[in-house]
């Protein structure tokens, strides 16, 4: 089977997307990942909407796997990792444990904070920043218009491709070559369609996508991708 | 006999019937007989033989006898529509009887001012819908509305029993039987297989033996005249448009006053249309009616209809129900017509005086089609209808009515559980699959503990179940109902005209200046715009007819044992068009026939490939199945599966090398881990379960006016079903999908038969070529999709056509080392 070129290379960083979704940066040893949402399905429940309880528990397994797989130096969460302020406080406590426990395998454990935590909870390890400048990179959560080798989440991109006889709609990195957004991680968050404005608005004209779908990365340009309603 | 004064009738009433120039028929008046005794009935009549009125008929009786306020009797439909013309069509009599009574209709459509004004002043008679009556009885001021109540009507019950749909309304009157314990219950029906279905699903105790309900039969009126066309064209050995018959069909159009042409699907609908207006040469006032037309286009079909304007009208299911049209002297059913039942019921819809019989018209649109018409016709003169197995109700439907009694008022869980066990759908729903239902309900019932302080109902002192508060309730209104469809787009020409809906993914598969066919016109896809597809009349190309999702039901299984038995037994060929004969009589010569209880199965070599074609007669849903299940163990065993293709009649899979084992190929054991591991990876069980969450109130319904366009994050229930199928698999949500989906999707239990009935029985024959019996499906190969795993090549070949193409602006660097499945090693 041929393995396709998914290697994209921002100001001379070599990053390369992974099918789970993280992003890898090889010469830094670093792991990215974005928009985890711990506790969404408890902030749903709390409102009467009974949405199952075991998100943060897939969440949590699915970068354990890859910490285990890759043993990264650091890892770097681009916000919105906690879904809100007092999801520390309902997380099960098995699942407290193992966010802990994840967090003492990895030499350098950053938090980026987000719209939804921006005060992450303390006592889990690792540092909390608002952003994050390494070497020619930077690390945020939302892009800011204009700016370049960044990287950033909070969009959720997701991108459709329509092929002979369906469409498929999965989660994808969007990248333009200066700017990189990655695709959220978190088992429960949803997905906005790279082609809307919110997102669109933030990439150069021409941008790809690389699409998450059935364990494997498919690259699109823009031009084959296809729009939701609206 | 007509003339005789009946002495059940009151003198204004008799007075009526004979200003009409009627008479009562006699099982008007066993309904009013019933009444008097209050008895509850069942209505067993083909359409047109007053049925409605004899629904209504006591309630009258006992209005012009004892004028009272207060809500009497409570009318049910299926059909927002229909409640409508019925309401429409009852003052009338009310009207010349000069009856003191008041008539109203209550739906999703009615402003929320008269609806308030109806619970507090409520008419004598109320037309309303399932979802409406859910609506009602969640107030708590239900037991005030429905204290006088004396009499339910279900209109077309035997189109309700057996969906989600009826079992919301079943456990609706089990709650009405707590509120109204005076009521009886009417139901009307069109003929059945099994009455005793419905007399269980209508009596009070959920049993058919509950004594409470009288069966009363209307007399079948003159025996239907029903004929296949015998076309002078060669019949099709594939395909089901029978545009090979259409000149024939239109010259019978000529021939007779109105004519109701019912097909099988809405994309058969569009088309046939468009090719009878090609050979309209007369103009003849034709005209289209499918469900996904507007709905004022419909209802201006149905108006020009009533008036005697049309000539033929082209139907899909969209007319099986509603009033009847006097005028109609033929139906006309192309393609097969799938199920016995299903054949009487459209036939029904011809020639509504009893005493003249129906004509009808069957229009085969290929040869294995000439066989099912052929069974369906005898099955329809030896009254032998399609019964099918009663399922039990949808644990998703009661979790909605338990939130909404909830809403009502705090209950006990042992007295709801007792009021539930009384609706048939629910008679044999063990205690505690009742529990984890309220579990769920209650506070969504997981394994992992730790939602206990989230709560959707909560225990009060006195043992009751209470709502935990005005938002739970808000919620419950909000999404009330079992009807879940796929979200649809309006159809919107350029200058202004909505045509009608389609489905949404049939739109996101058009690019802009794609043509397709709908509402009868040729159009041409303009883009989307507003949550609607703007679209321009004209255009040129190969048009892409809607490919719609519903509208296609498989072959009964009393028929397909009828297909089989005609195949096999060649003395009762000779009625069969002399083209099919032929057809058969080669199949002997070359291959063998297929028998009537074991199963053939023929191999050959075409195109370099090994066909092996499976005449199971099962049912397309139930090929699909085995298909699926035949391709993953010829893999496993190194056969080398590429394709397989599944009709109503055969499967035909495609390998590099034929199977030789036959009894361990077709093992009953496929149904087991196979069966598993493959349903739940199916996206069909993936929207099943999104219905089901839908229903359950887990994620909220789209309310498609609220939405609005721009920025938007879907929350799909694919994320829901991943997580919970890996960390609770024996949730009570898994477990109401996968009966769903093992009971009506899938037709597992039929294959599951299918697979017991042929054991020890397989006929191999490997022919060196195609045999005759064998063409049509074969035939089908390219044109019908093969759906499965195949997403993954379709998408690395997509991405591999685009590998060449440059992309300047990027700077694209050397691979990154992988492991076999393509991930990062560092």
């Amino acid at each position: 089977m041929m393995i396709m070129d998914t290697t994209m290379t921002l100001r001379g960083a070599a990053l390369a997307p992974d099918p789970s979704g993280a992003l890898v940066w090889p010469a830094e040893r670093t792991l990215v990942v974005a928009d985890l949402h711990l506790e969404k399905g408890s902030a749903f429940a709390a409102r009467g909407r009974m949405l199952p309880p075991y998100d943060t528990r897939a969440t949590l397994d699915r970068l354990a796997d890859l910490v285990e797989r890759l043993a990264p130096q650091r890892v770097i969460c681009l916000g919105d990792s906690f879904h809100d302020r007092r999801a520390a406080s309902r997380m099960e406590a098995g699942d407290v444990a193992r966010l802990r426990d994840l967090t003492g395998r990895v030499a350098d454990w950053l938090w980026v904070t987000g719209n939804h935590d921006p005060e992450p909870p303390e006592g889990f390890g690792g540092r909390i920043l608002d952003e994050l400048a390494l070497g020619p990179l930077t690390f945020r959560h939302e892009a800011v218009p204009g700016a370049l080798g960044e990287l950033s989440g909070h969009l959720h991109p997701v991108a459709a491709v329509v092929v002979p006889g369906r469409r498929v709609r999965e989660r994808c990195f969007a990248f333009d070559g200066g700017k990189l957004i990655l695709p959220a991680f978190g088992a429960f968050a949803g997905g906005l369609n790279v082609l809307d404005p919110a997102v669109s608005g933030l990439l150069a004209e021409r941008f790809e996508v690389h699409l998450l779908a059935r364990g494997k990365l498919h690259r699109f340009p823009r031009s084959r991708l296809s729009p939701d309603k609206g | 006999m007509p003339d005789l004064p009946s002495p059940l009738l009151p003198a204004n009433v008799q007075g009526w019937f004979r200003s009409r120039g009627w008479a009562p028929h006699p099982h008007q008046l066993a309904m009013v007989e019933a009444a008097a005794a209050g008895d509850s009935a069942l209505l067993i009549a083909p359409t047109g033989g007053g049925k409605t009125l004899a629904g209504f008929l006591p309630s009258l009786i006992d209005l012009a006898e004892r004028p009272r306020e207060g809500l009497h009797t409570l009318y049910i439909s299926p059909l927002k529509a229909l409640a409508v013309d019925i309401q429409r069509n009852l003052e009338e009599p009310v009207a010349e009887m000069r009856l003191p009574i008041r008539t109203e209709t209550r739906t999703g459509d009615t402003p929320e001012s008269k609806r308030r004004r109806q619970r507090a002043n409520p008419p004598h008679i109320l037309m309303t819908t399932p979802e409406s009556l859910a609506l009602m009885i969640a107030y708590a001021d239900a037991a005030t509305i429905f204290r006088h109540l004396r009499c339910v009507i279900i209109d077309e019950l035997h189109a309700l029993a057996g969906t989600k749909r009826g079992d919301l309304l079943a456990l609706g009157l089990a709650r009405l039987a707590k509120l109204a314990p005076q009521a009886r219950r009417v139901g009307l029906s069109a003929t059945v297989a099994e009455p005793a279905q419905l007399l269980a699903w209508l009596s009070k105790t959920g049993h058919a033996d509950g004594g409470d309900v009288r069966l009363v039969t209307g007399r079948a009126g003159a025996s239907a005249e029903v004929d296949i066309l015998t076309t002078r064209e060669r019949l099709p050995w594939s395909g089901r448009m029978a545009m090979h018959a259409l000149k024939e069909v239109y010259q019978r159009i000529r021939a007779h006053r109105t004519t109701l042409l019912f097909v099988n699907t809405r994309a058969q609908a569009e088309l046939i249309f468009q090719e009878l207006w090609r050979l309209n040469d007369d103009t003849l006032p034709i005209a289209l009616h499918h469900g996904s037309l507007a709905a004022e286009q419909r209802r201006k079909v149905e108006a020009a209809m009533a008036a005697g304007k049309l000539r033929a009208v082209v139907a899909t299911s969209s007319l099986d129900l509603g009033i009847d049209w006097a005028a109609v002297d033929l139906v006309v059913q192309i393609g097969a017509p799938k199920g016995a039942s299903r054949l009487v019921q459209r036939i029904g819809r011809a020639n509504h005086r009893l005493d003249e019989p129906s004509r009808a018209l069957l229009v085969p649109a290929n040869r294995f089609e000439v066989l099912e018409c052929r069974a369906a016709l005898d099955a329809v003169a030896a009254m032998s209808l399609d019964g099918e197995r009663p399922r039990p109700g949808g644990l998703d439907v009661l979790a909605q009515h338990m939130l909404g009694m909830a809403c009502a008022e705090p209950f006990r869980p042992d007295d709801l559980y007792d009021e539930v066990v009384c609706a048939a759908p629910y008679a044999g729903l063990a205690r505690d699959e009742f529990d984890d239902v309220l579990d769920f309900v209650a506070t969504g019932g997981y394994a992992l503990g730790n939602y206990e302080r989230f709560h959707r109902l909560t225990l009060r002192e006195d043992g009751r179940m209470a709502v935990a508060g005005p938002a739970v309730a808000r919620q419950y209104r909000m999404n009330v109902g079992t009807i879940t469809q796929e979200a649809m787009l309006r159809v919107r020409l350029s200058r202004g005209l909505v045509l009608g809906e389609v489905e949404e993914h049939f739109i996101q598969g058009l690019t802009p200046g794609d043509t397709f066919v709908f509402a009868g016109q040729l159009l041409k896809f303009l883009g989307i715009r507003e949550m609607e597809a703007q679209v321009a009349k004209g255009g040129t190309g190969e048009p892409k007819v809607p490919a719609y999702a519903g509208g296609r039901l498989p072959l009964t299984t009393a028929l397909a044992d009828r297909v089989r038995a005609m195949l096999a037994d060649p003395a009762q060929w000779p009625g069969l068009p002399e083209d099919v004969q032929e057809w058969l009589r080669l199949q002997r010569w070359r291959s063998v026939l297929p028998a009537r209880d074991g199963l053939l199965v023929e191999s050959f070599p075409k195109a370099g490939k090994r066909f092996l074609v499976v005449y199971a007669f099962e049912g397309r849903n139930a090929h699909q199945t085995l298909g699926m299940l035949l391709t993953r163990r010829m893999e496993r065993m190194g056969y080398g599966p590429l394709g397989f293709v599944a009709t109503d009649y055969v499967l035909a899979v495609w390998s590099l090398r034929t199977p030789k084992d036959m009894d361990g190929l077709f093992d009953q054991d496929m149904l087991g881990d196979d069966l598993e591991a493959w349903m739940d990876e199916s996206s069909m069980l993936r929207r099943t379960f999104r219905n089901v969450a839908l229903i359950t109130g887990v994620i909220d319904r789209r309310h498609p006016r609220q939405e609005k366009s721009g920025r938007q994050v879907t929350f799909s229930s694919d994320l829901i079903y991943d997580v919970l199928r890996k960390h609770d698999p024996g949730h009570v949500l898994l477990r109401a999908t996968r009966a769903d989906a093992a009971g009506g999707l899938t037709d597992v239990r039929r294959l599951s038969d299918f697979l017991t009935r042929v054991k020890g029985r397989i006929t191999h024959k490997d022919l060196d070529r195609i045999s005759p019996l064998a063409v049509p499906v074969i035939l089908e190969i390219g044109r019908e999709r093969v759906d499965g795993s195949a997403t993954d090549e379709l998408l690395e070949q997509a991405a591999a056509d685009l590998v060449a193409e440059a992309m300047p602006e990027l700077d694209l660097p050397r691979a990154e080392p992988r492991d076999a499945q393509g991930r990062l090693t560092l």
